[in-house]
């Protein structure tokens, strides 16, 4: 019989602090001798960032946030032992800055609809049993006693599940072409290769709920008939590649690998293959080419990868989080899934919010959510009331849609329509402190970097789209650029060979068409309305607003500031690196950008 | 760890550690304790372990949470019992050796041990 316990503690936030918070509380437990009656469980990423370290105590539901070691004795004496709320370590909402105790009354996990990361922060990780004790593997059983192969792939079709990578294909067409393909060995792959800068779900999942990866690559195994798999995940995310790893040994243990898996007369197994982190090595042909141990570049896919792929035999290839729904599809039906979301884009979708955006995290929502309702219901708004300008959807290679598209539906369909894309799900939340034109840069600055340079188009197309933006951040642009970035744009999409290239252009052709006036300000007005491109601005004391209180003096890394106390201070031009520390600090908002 | 071989040892496996798990689990039945400095000085941490060893010596799926002084300090240590929809009944001075009775008759009957009884709370 397992130990009973009273109450667990959920830790979360490993890359946060909660190393020292896990020893830190069962040091305090064993003290008060309460090791027996109270559970510490080191459970996976929560998705609420901006919050960490973060602690979920059931079975009340009580959810603390930046929980630091010296908060322990109090917590553990209050809530543990005496059932009382520690309200200071309550999360407070920004916008009534109300405190609110429990999980589920959080508007930023209330607005969810968690499918993909439905174990996370849950369940132990490292816990092949805990993974078990919710159900885990139920799925599996199910496929392979009830059901044929044909059968779990027409369940998945009839799901309209698509591939979460971003390119947004159908996950049961591929999986029937892997299964028609000729070819005694096949294989099936997972994708954790995540390459954009501001996403994090796919390595959130593999630290999180290894398992839920596994038993869908072998439900799919099944349905495809292969019987050898590779998880590939870059050699940096040490601790997905840790967990994974747990995971599949503890799956062998317990005969979810290997031969005759349940009795079923199936053997599959799987293996980790690490690769060195790229934005390209995530595109599938260049994954495959890594795994057989070359260099990771795409080729063409006139050939799909389902009839000859790894080792030139029909491979299945589908990102982690595809993977990890299809328990869930195979557990809870076709029609479950295909009712949760729109009609072409299906279930939900994983959005990692990052930038000008109150609760930064991952947030799990059923597809076709409006902009507004993701960044202002449950991603909480921008912070410091400062006005929504744009989102940047999809990645380095996604678009940047307007506040005038705040209530469109984010489906694949629709994004695509706008100039940007569903991609993994990255959002970047602009506000009009930021320039889109240095936004479009920046993603450009990162492309160029992560271009294998296969391509001319793309490798040069970038560098030229790139060297036009900075000279227009610089003040040196002219109205002909416009029309050069749309033309260059235009080729690297439609002459580029993989997905790299061929959304390369997607920043600068989106903000070009929305924020075309913001282009026409640096170029024909010499300014940067937002106030970031160095070249164009000057930072300037607001005469009538200054209250002399000198916050700012010391804070200047160029004592570009002077003025006595309760007395106008002025900024010298000629000193100003125009960093924006000053307008930062100041609390009277006395600094303007001109 | 042996090799689960069928579905039906993968559910029986399952059952078996769903204890692990339970406190995260879903459950109609909740039974908390008072647990005030007033409790506590009553004896209710015995209690509460009392109560824990009997559901589990019984294999009863229930939580048992703590809370705060209620204001009863006289009537302490104080239990109370929610199951489902069900008014809360609240159980006053118990001790250890009362516990088996309270969940034989209250849990498993499901007759509230009136003599006990000190008050009810619509649920």
């Amino acid at each position: 019989m397992a130990e009973q316990y009273r109450a667990d503690v959920l830790v979360s936030c490993l890359h946060g602090r909660s190393p020292e918070l896990i020893p830190a509380l069962e040091e305090e437990l064993k003290q008060r001798g309460l090791e027996t009656e109270i559970k510490v469980v080191d459970a996976g990423c929560r998705g609420f960032c901006s919050m960490g370290p973060v602690l979920l105590i059931q079975p009340d539901g009580i959810f603390y946030v930046n929980v630091q070691p010296a908060d322990v004795p109090e917590l553990v004496e209050e809530t543990l032992v005496k059932g009382r709320v520690v309200k200071k370590l309550t999360y407070r909402e920004p916008a009534t800055r109300k405190r609110i105790p429990h999980y589920q009354d959080i508007p930023f996990y209330g607005k969810q609809m968690r499918v993909v990361l439905r174990h996370c922060g849950l369940i132990n990780p490292q816990s092949i049993e805990e993974y078990i004790a919710v159900g885990g593997y139920q799925a599996l059983g199910k496929a392979f006693g009830t059901m044929t192969p044909e059968e779990v792939i027409a369940e998945v079709k009839k799901s309209r599940l698509r591939g979460r990578g971003g390119a947004g294909f159908s996950t049961g067409r591929k999986w029937e072409s892997a299964r028609k393909a000729e070819g005694e060995i096949k294989y099936v792959l997972a994708n954790g290769d995540e390459g954009d800068p501001n996403c994090f779900m796919d390595r959130a999942l593999m630290e999180a709920d290894p398992h839920s990866i596994l038993e869908g690559m072998i439900i799919g195994a099944y349905a495809m008939g292969a019987h050898q798999g590779f998880v590939y995940i870059p050699f940096e995310h040490t601790l997905s590649v840790k967990n994974m790893r747990t995971a599949i040994e503890a799956a062998r243990e317990y005969g979810l690998l290997g031969e005759d898996i349940l009795g079923s007369g199936f053997d599959f197994d799987l293996e980790l293959r690490l690769g060195a982190h790229s934005f390209v090595g995530g595109e599938s042909t260049a994954l495959m080419h890594a795994i057989e141990g070359r260099v990771s570049e795409p080729r063409p896919k006139h050939v799909h990868t389902t009839d000859k792929g790894l080792w030139d035999r029909p491979s299945c290839l589908n990102n982690v989080k595809t993977w990890s729904i299809v328990p869930e599809i195979i557990n809870r039906g076709a029609d479950w899934f295909a009712g949760i979301g729109t009609e072409n884009s299906t279930g939900t979708q994983v959005f990692s919010l990052a930038g000008k955006v109150n609760n930064v995290g991952l947030a799990e929502v059923p597809m076709g959510i409006t902009v507004r309702e993701l960044v202002f219901d449950v991603g909480g708004g921008v912070p410091k009331n400062r006005e929504f300008k744009a989102i940047q959807i999809g990645g380095p290679s996604g678009g940047c849609l307007p506040a005038s598209l705040l209530d469109m539906p984010m489906d694949y369909e629709t994004l695509a329509e706008a100039g940007s894309m569903m991609g993994t799900g990255g959002v970047i939340v602009i506000d009009d402190h930021t320039c889109v034109v240095d936004v479009a840069r920046y993603f450009l600055n990162f492309l160029k970097d992560q271009s294998c340079g296969k391509c001319s188009s793309c490798r040069e197309g970038i560098r030229r789209m790139l060297e036009i933006l900075t000279r227009i951040t610089e003040g040196k642009g002219e109205m002909a650029d416009l029309e050069t970035l749309e033309t260059l744009g235009r080729v690297v999409k439609s002459v580029s060979l993989c997905g790299l290239g061929k959304t390369a252009a997607n920043p600068v052709l989106s903000t070009l068409r929305y924020f075309r006036d913001e282009y026409e300000a640096h170029i024909l007005d010499q300014t940067c309305p937002a106030g970031v491109c160095k070249a164009l601005i000057e930072y300037y004391i607001i005469a009538d607003k200054c209250t002399g209180c000198g916050v700012c003096l010391p804070k200047c890394p160029q004592n570009a500031i002077s003025g006595e106390k309760k007395e106008l201070h002025v900024i010298d031009p000629e000193l100003c690196i125009e960093c924006g520390v000053c307008r930062d600090v100041c609390k009277f908002d006395a600094v303007g950008v001109r | 760890m042996p090799k689960i071989k069928s579905l039906e040892e993968l559910q029986k496996l399952r059952q078996q550690l769903q204890g692990d798990i339970k406190a995260r689990a879903e459950t109609s039945t909740t039974i908390t304790v008072g647990m005030g400095t007033c409790g506590i000085a009553a004896g209710a941490r015995e209690v509460m372990h009392a109560i824990l060893a009997e559901l589990e010596a019984r294999g009863i799926d229930a939580h048992v949470t703590t809370v705060g002084c209620i204001g009863m300090c006289s009537r302490e240590p104080l239990v109370d019992i929610q199951q489902g929809d069900e008014p809360r009944v609240t159980y006053g001075n118990i001790t250890p050796d009362m516990v088996p009775r309270m969940i034989e008759e209250h849990l498993i009957q499901g007759n509230a041990v009136e003599e006990w009884v000190v008050g009810r709370v619509a649920g």
